[in-house]
């Protein structure tokens, strides 16, 4: 009995430490950029940076590419979820339905993204871009193709753990017998059920999107990242704020999506 | 169509409300690359008619159900239901309730709301739904359970609720896929009895397929034996056991022994004994006689002919096995207050009573 206890002592004390470690290993850089943005010109802290930041009207007029790149940031995290969610659910749920054998083909088609450095996707994706502009312009949010690309494995990795999650054939089966359509079957049977894993999905996309920079920057495009970058080079303390606040958005993201599973419906499955 | 009194119930199969209707499969294939699932499956059903299929693993009587869903689509035959040919309906238009060998309830509803599932996209109006709800989870007799979700019931009480979903949309035909195979022994005897009360109820057709011969024997007014894509026997539960078609059908429905006899006409000698012959035996020559151990009478005889090996006591009855003087082993079924009689190494006389016996040719 003391031996255990001892062992458990030490095993408590050895992930204590590494929580501090981590902890600190993430800390720092975020403590440093808070210090950077609250210095003032003659010494002493200020606020004047984040007050700017989030003064709409200063930030129209004088730093119009950060809101450009917002902007374009926004709307390529909608139109990115939004056509990944679209393509990727009933695809993964059709081929567990329907075409068991095409599971392997079709996982290691989303997750060769990951495999790929982005600059080498973007050599391969310039001569596909100057078909975009040239048929659909040359607006940033066509990015969105490139980006539905580079979410795939982590999307794949997300609803393929909620698909795991329940009987999708014969829940399928059950409602279509009962006189449910295809459309009625995805909507309001599957989906319900992939709750978490739509939103783990949707969660990891957009901080994905929110991050990316290689891929804008090479093609030219603006977002985010690019704004960011830009704006570093004439109000560094301002850039830096940007950057931090974007982290923060993504961690929040990322932080509330380990909480959306313990929402009712993965709860009722664990009690299951 | 058969008109039998099954336990748990005092009602006659097909007295309920004239909800059932024909069903034809006729001349089903199926094939799975080589594999045949279905070799020419004809099969009737008269309305109302509870049929079991009965049949080992692989024997296409899943596939059957599958393909009178709609979930299956045969290589070639016809399905009719009431007269219509539906082989090309969509499952969603053929109007059929099923019930699933797994646990087929939606997680994200409650048991209410899983029931109102079908009658919602029937477009049947909120207070008559309600009513048809409620009557249903009365019928399953989970009144008090409509709120909880799937997780917070237990085995038993899905598949009841499962069942009273597939019929709230007054289906056509009702179908069972192995519903009971889930769940453990004495829910699964008390949940048999409970579908069968139901659907008497309620009159619909109904197909069950199974692979527990005492679940089909049980329920159902008719018994179909599958074998290898095909129907070996379609018979009333009584007669697929004490008249078996087939050498098969012997085998796979309950305990048969397989002697040695002489057989002449329509007769044959076993044991010592004159014992009839089911049609389709031989005529001539010496041949097996398959023949159930309840049909061998045995008594304890020191000048007997054969050997207790083991007697066994099983609850309601016993069981003992004996070798003959010439080195067949036998299995009869004997008075469980017998058991005890009975000592390894006894002799015993065996004989078999005068019921009518399946021969198969000696190769």
């Amino acid at each position: 009995m003391k031996l255990r206890a001892a062992r458990r002592r030490r095993q408590s004390t050895f992930r204590r430490v590494v929580v501090t470690l981590i902890g600190l290993f993430f800390a720092l850089p975020i403590v440093g950029m808070i210090e950077f943005t609250t210095r003032a010109p003659g010494g002493g802290r200020t606020l004047d940076t984040w007050a700017t930041l989030f003064n709409l009207g200063v930030i129209d007029r004088d730093y119009p590419e950060l809101k450009t790149g917002i902007q374009a940031s926004a709307g390529l995290v909608v139109l990115t979820v939004a056509i990944m969610l679209f393509m990727l659910v009933p695809t993964m749920t059709w081929v567990r339905l329907r075409l068991p054998g095409m599971r392997r083909l079709v996982e290691f088609v989303c997750l060769l993204p990951l495999t790929i450095p982005a600059i080498v996707l973007v050599v391969g994706l310039a001569p596909v871009y100057a078909w975009v502009a040239y048929f659909l312009g040359e607006s940033s949010l066509w990015l969105t193709f490139a980006y539905v690309v580079l979410v795939l494995p982590y999307a794949y990795r997300a609803l393929d753990a909620g698909l795991s999650t329940i009987d999708v054939r014969t829940l399928a089966e059950a409602a279509r017998s009962l006189g449910a359509g295809w459309p009625t079957v995805m909507w309001r049977v599957i989906l319900p059920n992939l709750r978490t894993a739509v939103l783990s999905a949707a969660f990891l996309s957009v901080a994905l999107v929110l991050g990316e920079f290689t891929i804008a920057n090479l093609f030219s495009r603006d977002n985010l990242q690019v704004a960011i970058n830009q704006l570093s080079k004439r109000d560094a303390s301002l850039a830096i704020a940007a950057a931090l606040a974007a982290l923060i958005l993504a961690f929040t993201v990322l932080f509330a999506m380990s909480f959306v599973g313990t929402g009712r419906g993965s709860s009722r499955r664990e009690e299951a | 169509m058969a008109s039998t009194t099954k336990p748990g119930s005092d009602t006659v199969a097909g007295s309920g409300p004239d909800h059932g209707v024909a069903v034809t499969l006729f001349e089903l294939r199926r094939s799975y690359g080589p594999i045949r699932a279905l070799d020419g499956l004809t099969l009737e059903i008269s309305p109302g008619e509870f049929v079991a299929l009965l049949g080992p693993s692989g024997c296409g009587k899943t596939t059957a159900l599958r393909v009178l869903a709609g979930l299956e689509d045969a290589d070639s035959g016809r399905v009719e239901v009431g007269g219509k040919d539906i082989t090309s309906v969509p499952t969603s238009s053929r109007d059929m309730g099923m019930v699933f060998q797994a646990y087929s309830l939606f997680p994200h509803m409650t048991a209410r709301q899983n029931i109102e599932f079908g009658l919602q996209l029937r477009r049947m109006p909120t207070a008559r739904r309600r009513a048809r709800v409620a009557e249903m989870l009365d019928l399953v007799e989970l009144s008090d359970h409509a709120d909880r979700y799937a997780h917070q019931l237990s085995g038993g009480q899905q598949q009841r609720v499962a069942l009273a979903r597939a019929l709230a949309i007054e289906p056509q035909v009702l179908l069972l896929d192995e519903p009971l195979s889930a769940l453990d022994a004495k829910v699964r005897v008390q949940l048999r009895d409970e579908i069968r009360r139901i659907q008497l109820e309620v009159g619909t057709t109904t197909l069950f397929v199974t692979h527990d011969q005492e679940e089909a024997l049980a329920v159902a007014d008719r018994v179909g034996v599958m074998r290898a894509g095909n129907l070996e026997q379609l018979a009333s539960p009584q007669d697929l056991y004490s008249k078996p078609a087939t050498p098969f059908v012997a085998d796979f429905v309950g305990l048969t022994n397989r002697l040695h006899a002489t057989i002449e006409g329509d007769h044959a000698t076993l044991l010592g004994t004159s014992v009839p012959l089911l049609p389709g035996s031989p005529r001539r020559g010496t041949a097996f006689v398959l023949i159930r151990p309840e049909s061998i009478a045995v008594t304890a005889d020191p000048a007997g002919r054969a050997t207790v090996v083991t007697a066994s006591f099983l609850g309601s009855t016993g069981s003992l096995h004996a070798v003959t003087d010439s080195g067949e082993t036998v299995l009869t079924q004997i008075d469980n207050d017998a058991v005890a009689t009975f000592n390894p190494g006894d002799k015993v006389t065996l004989v078999p009573r005068p019921n009518p016996a399946l021969a198969v040719a000696a190769d």
